[in-house]
């Protein structure tokens, strides 16, 4: 296992960043790597989807416009239905958030691609700005009294030298939590499907099908975990925003 | 920002998975995730990315979305609104034509009362003028009878005296003048 550091065909060598063009932003390394490749497809993935089905803007959609109305209906329900109608002017960015997180996950579930949201940095990126944005709205229309978040409601004075320090470390937690989950799912998820792979094609002939059953059930499943961590980041946003919206748990 | 995102980010992944990182060594191997020198460029391109996808969708896409859902939405409840509105009015008109034809009934079944009851009238007077010509016609009649019959009384007063002499007579062989009898009969009579 020690010889796929080097850029072999072990099962992480599926996460390396290879720079494509090398590039320079006021001294930061700025290259264009695969994963910006990826980001620039999802990108434009998305752009050209809605430029398509919202081409007609039919009164009777046809497939792609039902698909567009539906991932909007979806999202904006979501929102409404965990912050309310306050909640919609921030559903741009939700719906952003999803999106972008739904077609990285599934287009790194095509073999040979890169997932961009293996990596530990893109998502605790996302998830940090989750929580800079909740916070901020938080601060912005409660003032201090945003700081209520941590002293909850019916608990006796006497515990609150306990209840408002985790109060405050849970909520400190979330972007930890909330990038941990993504980067993680995807990494074991696609560092499994390599390594079962892999015995596919070092086990002898008679043993093969075992591993190719196997990563076959699991790419259906790795479909299944590609949606629902994009819908969990979503959701999980939904509900911070909630807090900082209308303050309660 | 974007320093501060970058170094807390490094901060966070190390303290994660430092212990993972300290198995293996650095450079070389270890988690590709966690090759600090690689976190630049993705924070760099994620953050142009993600803006850049953020101002499309909120700017172009979802507008365009939001906009045929509420046209769709208005563009139903118009058109329920006019269905509303047109089932009120055919329900007035049929109510309309309903009434028009109870009108029509009910005129048409006063006519048909008011002429049969001027025709019972007619017929009454009717009646009633030649009954009262048959009453009179009968009066007439009666009156007529009445004075034969007093007249056929008398007459059968002179017949039986006249008999009645004729017969006594015979039975006692001498005549009898009609007054005689008839004097008798008066005197008998009482």
């Amino acid at each position: 296992m020690a010889a796929e550091a080097g850029g072999g065909h072990g099962p992480m060598s599926q996460f390396e960043i290879k720079r494509y063009v090398p590039l320079d932003l006021f001294g930061q390394d700025a290259s264009f790597t695969n994963a910006s490749l990826y980001m620039v497809l999802a990108v434009l993935l998305i752009t050209a989807f809605f430029a398509a089905a919202m081409r007609n803007r039919a009164l009777v959609p046809g497939r792609l416009q039902s698909v567009a109305e539906m991932s909007y209906e979806f999202i904006a329900n979501m929102v409404r239905e965990n912050v309310g109608d306050e909640g919609m002017k921030y559903f741009p960015f939700i719906f952003s958030l999803f999106v972008f997180v739904l077609v990285l996950n599934m287009l790194g579930m095509i073999p040979g691609t890169f997932t961009v949201t293996s990596h530990i940095i893109v998502t605790f990126a996302l998830a940090a700005l989750v929580f800079l944005v909740v916070t901020a709205i938080g601060f912005a229309r409660h003032g201090l009294g945003y700081l209520k978040l941590f002293v909850p409601d019916g608990v006796p004075i006497w515990l609150m030298p306990l209840i408002v320090p985790i109060e405050l470390i849970s909520y400190l937690i979330r972007p930890i939590s909330l990038s941990v989950r993504l980067f993680a799912n995807m990494m074991a998820g696609h560092t499994m499907l390599k390594v079962f792979a892999g015995f596919a094609v070092s086990l002898p002939v008679f043993a093969k099908i075992a591993p190719v059953l196997f990563t076959t059930a699991f790419t259906g499943l790795e479909f299944v975990v590609a949606f629902l961590q994009a819908f969990i980041f979503t959701v999980l946003t939904c509900i911070y925003l909630n807090d900082a919206v209308n303050m309660h748990h | 920002m974007f320093s501060v995102i970058t170094a807390a980010a490094q901060a966070v992944t190390e303290a994660v998975a430092g212990a993972a990182v300290e198995a293996a060594p650095h450079a070389s191997g270890g988690l590709p995730q966690l090759n600090t020198h690689d976190f630049s460029p993705q924070l760099i391109w994620l953050a142009v990315m993600f803006t850049l996808l953020y101002v499309i969708l909120s700017r172009v896409a979802l507008p365009a979305v939001g906009e045929v859902l509420a046209e769709r939405r208005e563009r139903i409840g118009r058109d329920l609104a006019a269905a509303a509105k047109l089932k009120s009015q055919t329900d007035k008109a049929l109510s309309d034509y309903e009434k028009a034809l109870a009108d029509a009934r009910s005129k048409a079944s006063a006519i048909a009362k008011e002429k049969r009851q001027s025709l019972a009238d007619e017929t009454e007077a009717e009646r009633l003028k030649v009954e009262a010509q048959l009453n009179a016609k009968l009066h007439e009649a009666e009156a007529r009878i009445a004075a034969t019959k007093a007249k056929a009384l008398l007459s059968v007063n002179d017949i039986a005296a006249e008999t009645a002499s004729a017969v006594v007579g015979r039975l006692i062989g001498q005549d009898v003048s009609v007054a005689d009898v008839k004097a008798a009969l008066a005197a008998a009579g009482k």
